[in-house]
């Protein structure tokens, strides 16, 4: 079936003045890791929650799995896994009961359970801790288990709000595996994330959110390539900028000046560097690397603070 | 309303019978303790200089318990979906990992209701045993009396729930406790007939009063006098209904907002 898993029109959410989504399109492929991105309060966990149905449309259509939200809601639910920004494991419960539990919501037969129970907490590697107490986890293992509880249903569409926020590299590397490995399984991903790495190396596609809009949406390579410069070159800015300034202006160069480095946006770094010497501007600990999307997306939400 | 289905809510109900069943030894205990202190403090003690005869033929022990039966029944619907549910709501957020699977609401919040009877129940079952042993005489109409357990049980659970949906702060519920729970549970006819001791007005407030209604069917039941039980039973699932309703939908449009 080639049906869209999601499928958003105009999807609007205000609570009271403040729009919180505002008029977002958005289609999700079956099979695709699809990412949002976008700055704290751009609007990305409140779109996952309406699309996970537990957060009312204020206007636009919503279709998942071709159900429509509001009149399918138990059918849609069904059908997806959520793994949301908190934990909010049952503390009252052992490890191994939280899925438990967890599966009767669904309706899962008591033996059906348990058996993808002990195969989840293997596949995420905590079958060692399955007697244990919630509180007596570490944060990873808390996310993992999360993970977990979100698989027990098998679902069609897993979404992931932050999912390796807050977690060490060990952690992380070892969910973006499990991720890629449920991918391979033909689960549809929906994630949001602060981490560039993760959206770049992760998703098929993404789209970036900012005060409620969609400011940019495609390939991660695609939008890098349409919107940033192939090569930046970092240096530390030691002595004046203004000569800088003024060289990067003749040649049509976009310099970012920061406290006492710079960032120039360049088609051939190595050729830029020579061009700057012949000029008698030499930049010191210089370095070259490839546009990435975190250039593309501080260049299109801006390098100011959100709340 | 639309949203609540009977198997979403007994979904629910399993997950706290669940957590309850791993450590129901020692949350059962505290049910057997608390009605032996009242039956002694009040019945064996207090009781030795309340003058027989009248209202408390067959002793004040006899008279005080069938009460403190209701208001078991009273606390244990009440505990549960007041401070349990509203720590559960806004600090431990497993609703919201409920509501994200095909649970609704509406499920979850009729769920609780559901759970806070069957401990009310649990809570009541006990103290009436307990009763036996202090005069209280073992006769079928007992039987009766543990059919009305639940219904107290629902009548409470619906008040605690509809204030939990009402308020966003926990220090809240010190007003709910000193001046609803404590006054009912003093002036509700528990420890000594209203009808002779209050001037007319304020006994028509104690009639209106939940607990004055599941104390006079408790008291009416165990000791086979009929009179106005039917009423009580009616004016108890009147206000569970109404209150259930009122709450299950103010909890669902609330989380869906």
């Amino acid at each position: 079936m080639s049906e869209l898993v999601v499928q958003a029109r105009g999807l609007t959410k205000s609570y009271g003045p403040l729009v919180a989504v505002d008029h977002v399109d958005l289609e999700v492929h079956p099979g695709e890791v699809f990412g949002m991105l976008g700055p704290n309060g751009a609007g990305k966990s409140t779109t996952m929650r309406m699309i996970y149905r537990v957060s009312a449309l204020t206007s636009g259509s919503l279709r998942v799995f071709g159900l429509e939200a509001g009149r399918d809601d138990r059918a849609i639910k069904s059908q997806l896994g959520v793994v949301p920004q908190m934990d909010n494991l049952d503390e009252e419960l052992s490890v191994l009961d939280n899925l438990l539990v967890y599966a009767r919501f669904y309706g899962l037969d008591r033996a059906l359970a348990r058996k993808r129970a002990l195969e989840l907490l293997e596949f995420l590697e905590l079958s060692a801790r399955s007697k244990d107490r919630i509180r007596e986890l570490s944060g990873g293992m808390k996310r993992r288990l999360t993970l977990a509880r979100g698989l027990m249903n098998e679902p069609r569409l897993l979404i992931l709000d932050e999912p390796t926020t807050g977690l060490d590299p060990q952690v992380r590397i070892l969910l973006w595996d499990k991720l890629a490995e449920l991918r391979g399984r033909g689960v549809t991903l929906l994630l949001s994330t602060h981490c560039m790495d993760e959206a770049e190396r992760l998703c098929d596609r993404l789209m970036i959110l900012d005060h409620g809009h969609v400011i940019a949406q495609g390939p991660p390579r695609e939008l890098i390539a349409n919107q940033v410069t192939p090569q930046v070159i970092e240096a530390r800015l030691e002595g004046e900028l203004e000569p800088l300034e003024k060289a990067c202006a003749d040649l049509g160069v976009e310099l970012l000046p920061a406290v006492n480095r710079v960032s120039l946006f360049v088609q051939d770094g190595r050729q830029m560097l020579e061009e700057l010497e012949r000029r008698g501007l030499f930049l010191n600990g210089a370095y070259i690397r490839p546009g990435n999307l975190e250039d593309l997306f501080l260049k299109l939400t801006g390098r100011s603070l959100r709340q | 309303m639309k949203r609540l289905s009977l198997r979403g809510a007994t979904r629910v109900w399993e997950r706290n019978l669940w957590v309850y069943s791993k450590r129901w030894v020692y949350n059962i205990l505290p049910n057997f303790f608390e009605p032996v202190f009242y039956l002694l403090g009040m019945g064996v003690g207090l009781g030795a200089y309340v003058a027989a005869g009248g209202q408390f033929e067959g002793g004040y022990t006899a008279f005080v318990a069938p009460g403190l039966v209701a208001a078991s029944a009273m606390n244990g619907g009440i505990f549960e979906t007041t401070y349990n549910v509203f720590v559960k709501l806004h600090f431990s957020k497993i609703y919201d990992a409920m509501v994200a699977t095909p649970l609704s609401f509406e499920d979850v919040a009729a769920g609780e209701i559901l759970w806070a009877v069957t401990r009310a129940t649990l809570y009541g079952t006990a103290f009436l045993a307990i009763t036996l042993f202090f005069g209280v005489p073992l006769t079928p109409r007992l039987l009766l009396a543990l059919a009305a357990l639940p219904l107290i049980g629902f009548c409470f659970a619906a008040i605690g729930t509809a204030f939990t949906s009402l308020i966003d702060s926990i220090d809240l519920y010190t007003y709910f406790w000193t001046l609803f729970v404590t006054p009912s549970f003093v002036f509700s006819g528990i420890f000594f007939p209203i009808e002779e001791r209050f001037p007319p007005a304020l006994i028509t407030v104690a009639e209106l009063t939940p607990l004055y209604n599941a104390v006079h069917m408790m008291r009416g039941i165990v000791r086979g006098e009929w009179e106005g039980v039917g009423l009580n039973a009616l004016y108890l699932a009147a206000v569970g209904l109404a209150l259930s309703f009122f709450a299950v939908r103010r909890l669902g449009r609330r989380f869906l907002a």
